[in-house]
């Protein structure tokens, strides 16, 4: 297991490298000048503009910036943001909370019902339950996520006034950031009635991020269910006289779990890397808008850290899934 | 009265094509102590039959019998909560790939407890206690740390044992075998068939064993039933369905057994098995058979007397008549 771990973290470099390449070359293939944006609609002079040139470092050869890039990642440091003057580091890191809760919500949602919703439609395939169940989640899947969130913006928040309309919590309450998670701060901070708005204010962006997700869950489960049900072992679990629930929830469903298990890894790691369109819509501040925002200002150290931490998270998520497999199933823990 | 008594079960199923009948019309009856061969070729609905009596059949199927009774039981009137505390305790079934038949999931000992812990209300020791008492009983070493080992991690005799253990594990008092060892090496084949012998002798349940192989008919059963496309043709002691098949079916069967053969080409059975579409009229295998004549070809055969084998045949074979086949 050790063995296979460590074999899993060596494969991480080739995969770093590319990833810094790719983010490296990607931001400064985009035309525009970051320190033409930066000045505005002001102008500077020519000289000015050399002198920040040199700054940055722009009159480097490209290869020679790369190379001070990677050996500033190397040494931990991703680099100031040209329009915030902070880290690239600090500022992921006081964003990123807000995304990672708002994902784990998202895909929590997305398992807990898109597993037994496939389950279900596979036992009863072909059935009305079924048919209904997969049309919708083909609805879902396909639907515009902006024109569905502003859907249930104006249902539950506009003409039902049960939800809050955007941001992490209400104005009335303030406190400092111990976790980043405002549901465990808010719960620190002791004062009545924060959780509860944290919590109001996760559940519509959470519905939307977890839509499609649970769209596709829920289809992978239901195909996956039907391979297995067709399997001997079935066969052998209904000859014992066990309950359909047992037969179906425990003796299908965990044979069923592998392909299930990789979507899932593969919507978190889409969910980490910042669902642009739910954070902007309803504010968010998330990583996702971050990174938008930063392309648009061409700020390279921003777009280049900002990728570089994103997919060393999905990297991180593909490793937990990889070890998962184990886990699931017996004949894959030996090799 | 008969442990299990079955007449005229008939299964359906409904197709793309219309329905079809896998079985059609079958009686099974057997007694305590009793072991019963069912033969026939692939497609002659022994398994399917089996497969009903167990309520194991998709819902495509319609089920239709005159009696289905286990113990006194009426299976028929049962719900399926009801059905499914019979079966995998006093009916329970092993089927013919034993290295599919486990999941591959959970461990040999996981699922030997599992249908403890359905039917009988031991505790955790005693579940345990029998799981590794049920392992000694089919002959599977060390069953300790057998009991923790993943279907990949045995072999298919040893599969087929744990099978037979899970199948046991509640007494059962008849226990169907769905070819047991046609998935098996020749001599794992004998060891099975030894340890399903032995077990039936030692604790007095009555066996049924689906097979298309007469060598293990001969070795093992008491009685025969062979089925020919879902009906039953013929059913005799299975000395005397040796010494004189009355179906014709039944001695074409016999006469392709290598070690009959007296001549150098062994004899076949022209033909195949019908299917959905090309269902004789008259006697099903009446397009086979080297007696049949425009009787057989357009009449249902009536079903003879049990001095005859109950052989569902216009002309059955005597004595003379199979010495004259041969």
């Amino acid at each position: 297991m050790l063995k296979f771990f460590l074999a899993r973290l060596l494969t991480f470099v080739p995969t770093f490298i590319g990833v810094t390449l790719i983010s490296f070359a990607f931001i400064r293939v985009l035309p525009g000048d970051p320190i033409i944006v930066m000045a505005g609609e002001r102008g500077l002079s020519e000289a000015r503009y050399q002198e920040l040139r040199e700054q940055f470092g722009f009159d480097q050869p490209l290869i020679v910036q790369f190379w001070d890039y990677l050996t500033g990642i190397l040494h931990g440091n991703l680099g100031m943001s040209y329009v915030t003057k902070k880290p690239v580091w600090d500022e992921f890191f006081a964003l990123f909370p807000a995304t990672v809760e708002l994902s784990l919500c998202a895909i929590v949602i997305a398992i807990c019902l898109g597993i037994p919703a496939g389950v279900i439609a596979a036992v009863n395939r072909g059935k009305f339950f079924d048919r209904a169940l997969m049309s919708t989640a083909l609805v879902g899947y396909s639907m515009p996520i902006f024109w569905w969130a502003l859907l249930l913006i104006i249902v539950f928040s506009g003409n039902l006034g049960w939800t809050p309309v955007s941001g992490r919590i209400d104005l009335l309450y303030y406190f400092p950031d111990t976790t980043g998670f405002m549901l465990i701060d808010s719960l620190l901070s002791g004062q009545k009635g924060a959780f509860a708005s944290a919590v109001d204010h996760l559940i519509l962006p959470s519905i939307v991020l977890a839509t499609i997700p649970l769209a596709v869950i829920a289809r992978q489960t239901r195909s996956a269910m039907l391979e297995v049900l067709g399997e001997d072992y079935i066969r052998t679990a209904r000859a014992k006289g066990l309950a359909p629930i047992r037969v179906s929830g425990l003796h299908a469903l965990r044979n069923a779990l592998i392909p299930v298990v990789t979507v899932i890894g593969l919507s978190v790691g889409v969910l980490l890397a910042g669902a642009i369109l739910t954070e902007t819509i309803f504010s968010w501040p998330g990583i996702g808008k971050w990174m938008v925002d930063s392309i648009y200002r061409r700020d390279y150290p921003v777009v280049q850290g900002g990728l570089l931490l994103i997919a060393g998270m999905v990297m991180i998520v593909n490793l937990i899934v990889d070890l998962l497999y184990g886990v699931i199933n017996p004949k894959i823990r030996k090799r | 009265m008969a442990l299990l008594s079955i007449r005229n079960l008939s299964v359906e199923f409904s197709t793309a094509g219309g329905p079809f009948r896998a079985v059609d019309g079958v009686d099974v009856t057997v007694d305590t102590g009793d072991i019963l061969a069912i033969v026939g070729e692939s497609g002659s609905g022994k398994s399917v039959s089996m497969m009903a009596l167990m309520g194991l059949l998709p819902w495509t199927a319609r089920i239709t019998a005159d009696e289905m009774s286990f113990d006194g039981t009426d299976l028929r009137r049962l719900t399926a909560r009801q059905r499914r505390q019979v079966i995998g305790r006093d009916i329970s079934m092993i089927f013919q790939e034993p290295m599919t038949s486990l999941n591959p999931c959970f461990t040999a000992g996981f699922q030997i407890k599992e249908t403890l812990r359905q039917h009988l209300k031991l505790d955790r020791r005693a579940r345990h206690a029998r799981a590794i008492e049920l392992m000694e009983m089919v002959g599977i070493p060390d069953p300790e740390r057998r009991l923790n080992a993943f279907p990949h991690q045995l072999s298919g005799g040893m599969s087929q044992r744990v099978m037979i253990a899970m199948a046991l594990a509640c007494q059962p008092r008849l226990l169907i075998a769905d070819e047991p060892t046609t998935a098996l090496d020749v001599t794992i084949q004998a060891q099975i068939l030894d340890l399903l012998q032995g077990l039936q002798q030692r604790t007095g349940m009555a066996l049924i064993l689906i097979t298309h192989d007469m060598g293990v008919v001969a070795e093992t059963a008491q009685r025969v039933q062979v089925q020919y496309a879902g009906q039953k043709v013929e059913e005799q002691p299975v000395r005397a369905l040796f010494e004189t098949p009355h179906h014709p079916y039944t001695a074409a069967l016999l006469a392709a057994l290598p070690e009959r053969a007296t001549e150098r080409r062994l004899p076949t059975i022209p033909g195949v098995v019908p299917g959905q579409f090309d269902r004789p009229e008259g006697c099903l295998f009446s397009p086979r058979c080297r007696f049949a004549d425009d009787t057989c070809r357009h009449s249902p055969p009536p079903v003879q007397p049990p001095a005859l084998g109950i052989a569902r045949c216009h002309y059955p074979l005597d004595t003379a008549a199979t010495e004259a086949a041969r």
